[in-house]
C-alpha cells in the first residue's frame, strides 16, 4: 500500500461550472475514497412559500436553476394541476412539449461544451457553443428571455406561437441539425476524444439501478427508464422512445445525450405537425387542498415535486429533488479507481447543477 | 401516468419495510419531512411508473430515526438534508456530517421549534 | 484518417465572418417576442396595491395614502404579471430593456409616453 496524500478538488476549478469540493484521498495518482462536500450555493428557496401566493411562485419555481428552467416551471405548474384536478387544453400541452425539448438541446449542447473543454478541446466547445447561440435565439424570439422562460402558468402556457412563426422555427431547426450532426461525429469519431473516455468511469446496471441513478446515467447502464414514457403532458400522442446504450462507461453517457439531441428534434418535428388550434389555458378556482407528487423528465434525469396544501392562497410545504442530488452517490462509486486526471471528466460526466442540487 | 399511494406506518416498521422494497427492485425516489402541526417524513419508492410513499408521524425530536444507508446506500445526502434543516436526530447514517452538510447563517431554519446552539 | 474531422470544420471557418457581433457599435435587433421595460400610465393609476402584492421580485412600492407609486427597474425580473393583474390597464411593457444607470435607487417612474 502506498502512501496516501489527500487532494483537495474545488470549489474553485477551471472545469466545473458551479462549486462543489470532493476531498479525493490518492495513492499515488490513484484514487482511492472520496469525500464530498457541497452546500455552497443553498439559497433556502424552499421557505419562500410563506410569503408568495401559489400562483405567483411559479415565477421562482423558474428560478431554481438557470439551464434546466423551463422544465421546473412546468413541473411546479403539474404538482399544482395535480392537487387541483385542473385540466389543460391540448395546445398548451403541445406548445410546452416544444419548449421542453428546446431546453432540453439547449442543455445537451452546453454541456458537450463543457465536456469538451474539460479534457482541453476547445475548438469543439467554441463550436458547440455558437450552435446552441442560434437555439436561445429561437427561445427568445417564442418567449421573450434567452434562458429564464417565464411561459409557463398554473393552467396553461402564458403565449402562443403562430403558425409561421412554427414554420419559420422549422426551418431553421433543419439548419441547425446539420450543424449538430458536423459537431456530433467530430465529438463521437475521434481516435483522441474516444481514448480519454471509453473504459472510464464503468457503473454496472445493478449498482446504477440500486443507487437510485436518474437519466442519463442510468440509461447509460442499460436501464430502460425514462419519465416521458408515463406520458404527461402531450407526450403520450408522440410516441416517445427511450435512448439506451450498454456500455456503463463514459462514452455510452456521451452517446446517450447526442442521441438525445437528435431525438428531441424530431419529437418537435412531430409536436408542431399535430398541434391542435385551441384556447391556452384554463381558469383557475378556488384554492389548493391536499398533496401530490409530480415528476418530470429534465435534461439530467427525473426531478420530483411534491405539494401540501391545505385550502388557503398559500402552500404548506414545497419540495423539489432534482435530479444531480440523486446523482451523487453515483458519482462517488465512479471516482473510486480513477486515474487523478480523469476526476474532471467524471465529475462532468453526470452533468452536474449545482445550484439545482442545493436550491 | 402511475398511480400514487401514501402509507402511514410507524418508526419500528421503517428498515424491515426497506428490506421488503429492496428486494422487491424498487429504488429510492427522495426523502423529505414536512413541519405543520406535527412533524412529517415521507419516504418515496418508485418503480415503473408507480410511487410508494411511506408517512412517518414523528411525536418530538428526541426520538431517533434510524438510518437506511446500509440498504439504500444513497439515502445518505437526504438524511443529512433532515438533520441540518429541521433538527431531526438519525442514527447510523453512513456519511455523517454532524451538522456542516449546508452552512447556514441559522441553524435549523425550518423548524423553529429546535433547539438552536 | 481519425483526426481529420475536425480539421476540415477548422478550415471552413477561416474562410466565412466571424460569429460575434461587434457591440456597441453593431447592436442586435430586438426580437418581436422580447420582454423590456415596464411603464406605467401614472393619470390612470388608482394606488390599489395589487401590483405591489404579486410582484415575484418586491420591485414595485406603491402607497395609497401618499399617492405615489415607484418601481425598482433593477430588481424587476420582467416577468410581465403587474401588466396583466393591473384592474386599470394602466402598466405596459415596452421591448427594450432597461438602460444601465450610475444611480440605483431614487429614479423617477417610468412614464409611457402618450
Amino acid at each position: 500500500m502506498g502512501k496516501q496524500t489527500i487532494i483537495p478538488f474545488g470549489p474553485q476549478h477551471p472545469v466545473l461550472p458551479e462549486p462543489i469540493h470532493l476531498d479525493l484521498v490518492c495513492e499515488d495518482e490513484k484514487v482511492v475514497d472520496v469525500i464530498p462536500k457541497i452546500g455552497f450555493v443553498h439559497r433556502g428557496l424552499e421557505k419562500l412559500i410563506e410569503k408568495k401566493e401559489f400562483l405567483d411562485f411559479v415565477h421562482i419555481a423558474d428560478r431554481v436553476c438557470g439551464i434546466c428552467s423551463f422544465i421546473h416551471g412546468m413541473t411546479y405548474c403539474l404538482a399544482i394541476e395535480g392537487v387541483m384536478n385542473i385540466e389543460v387544453p391540448p395546445r398548451a400541452q403541445y406548445l410546452r412539449v416544444i419548449w421542453s425539448e428546446f431546453s432540453r438541446i439547449h442543455s445537451h449542447l452546453l454541456w458537450l461544451g463543457l465536456t469538451a473543454d474539460a479534457f482541453g478541446f476547445e475548438a469543439l466547445f467554441m463550436n458547440s457553443w455558437r450552435i446552441r447561440e442560434h437555439i436561445l435565439d429561437i427561445i427568445e424570439e417564442t418567449t421573450g428571455g434567452r434562458v429564464i422562460f417565464g411561459a409557463c402558468k398554473v393552467g396553461g402556457v402564458r403565449r402562443d406561437i403562430s403558425a409561421d412563426k412554427l414554420k419559420d422555427v422549422l426551418n431553421e431547426l433543419k439548419d441547425i441539425e446539420a450543424q449538430m450532426h458536423e459537431c456530433a461525429d467530430v465529438f463521437l469519431k475521434d481516435s483522441s476524444v474516444k481514448s480519454r473516455l471509453k473504459g472510464v468511469g464503468i457503473l454496472s446496471k445493478e449498482d446504477a439501478y440500486k443507487l437510485g441513478a436518474v437519466g442519463p446515467m442510468l440509461r447509460a447502464s442499460g436501464v430502460p427508464y425514462d419519465v416521458r414514457m408515463s406520458g404527461y403532458a402531450a407526450y403520450k400522442e408522440l410516441n416517445f422512445i427511450p435512448v439506451v446504450e450498454n456500455t456503463c462507461d463514459s462514452y455510452g453517457r456521451c452517446v446517450v445525450r447526442i442521441r438525445e439531441l437528435f431525438e428531441s428534434c424530431r419529437l418537435i418535428r412531430d409536436a408542431v405537425a399535430k398541434i391542435p388550434d385551441g384556447p391556452l389555458e384554463s381558469k383557475v378556482v378556488g384554492f389548493p387542498k391536499g398533496e401530490y407528487f409530480a415528476r418530470a423528465e429534465q435534461p439530467r434525469g427525473e426531478v420530483v415535486y411534491y405539494v401540501k396544501a391545505d385550502g388557503t392562497k398559500f402552500l404548506k410545504r414545497f419540495r423539489v429533488r432534482t435530479p444531480t442530488f440523486a446523482n451523487l452517490p453515483p458519482l462517488l462509486k465512479i471516482l473510486v479507481g480513477c486515474q487523478l486526471a480523469d476526476v474532471p471528466i467524471l465529475v462532468l460526466t453526470i452533468d452536474p447543477c449545482i445550484s439545482c442540487a442545493e436550491r | 401516468m402511475g398511480k400514487q399511494e401514501i402509507v402511514e406506518i410507524k418508526i419500528d416498521e421503517l428498515v424491515a419495510k426497506a428490506k421488503e422494497f429492496m428486494a422487491g427492485n424498487w429504488r429510492l425516489v427522495q426523502i423529505c419531512a414536512a413541519k405543520l402541526e406535527q412533524l412529517e417524513l415521507s419516504y418515496s419508492f418508485g418503480k415503473d411508473h408507480d410511487l410508494m410513499t411511506l408517512r412517518i408521524i414523528l411525536p418530538s425530536l428526541d426520538v431517533e430515526v434510524p438510518s437506511i444507508t446500509d440498504i439504500y446506500f444513497g439515502a445518505f445526502g437526504y438524511e443529512n438534508e433532515l438533520h441540518d434543516l429541521f433538527g431531526i436526530n438519525i442514527k447510523g447514517n453512513a456519511i455523517d456530517y454532524k451538522g456542516n452538510f449546508y452552512t447556514m447563517a441559522v441553524k435549523t431554519p425550518f423548524n423553529t421549534e429546535a433547539p438552536r446552539e | 484518417m481519425p483526426v481529420g474531422k475536425m480539421t476540415s470544420t477548422i478550415l471552413k471557418t477561416l474562410g466565412k465572418k466571424p460569429s460575434t457581433r461587434r457591440y456597441p457599435s453593431v447592436k442586435r435587433t430586438t426580437f418581436t417576442g422580447a420582454r423590456g421595460k415596464i411603464v406605467i400610465d401614472l393619470p390612470g393609476c388608482i394606488y390599489c396595491g395589487i401590483c405591489m402584492r404579486r410582484c415575484p421580485a418586491d420591485a414595485i412600492v406603491t402607497s395609497i395614502k401618499e399617492k405615489t407609486w415607484s418601481m425598482d427597474h433593477f430588481k424587476c425580473v420582467n416577468c410581465k404579471s403587474c401588466v396583466e393583474l393591473c384592474p386599470k390597464k394602466c402598466l405596459y411593457m415596452e421591448l427594450e430593456q432597461a438602460t444601465p444607470s450610475l444611480k440605483r435607487t431614487g429614479q423617477e417612474p417610468s412614464l409611457k409616453n402618450a
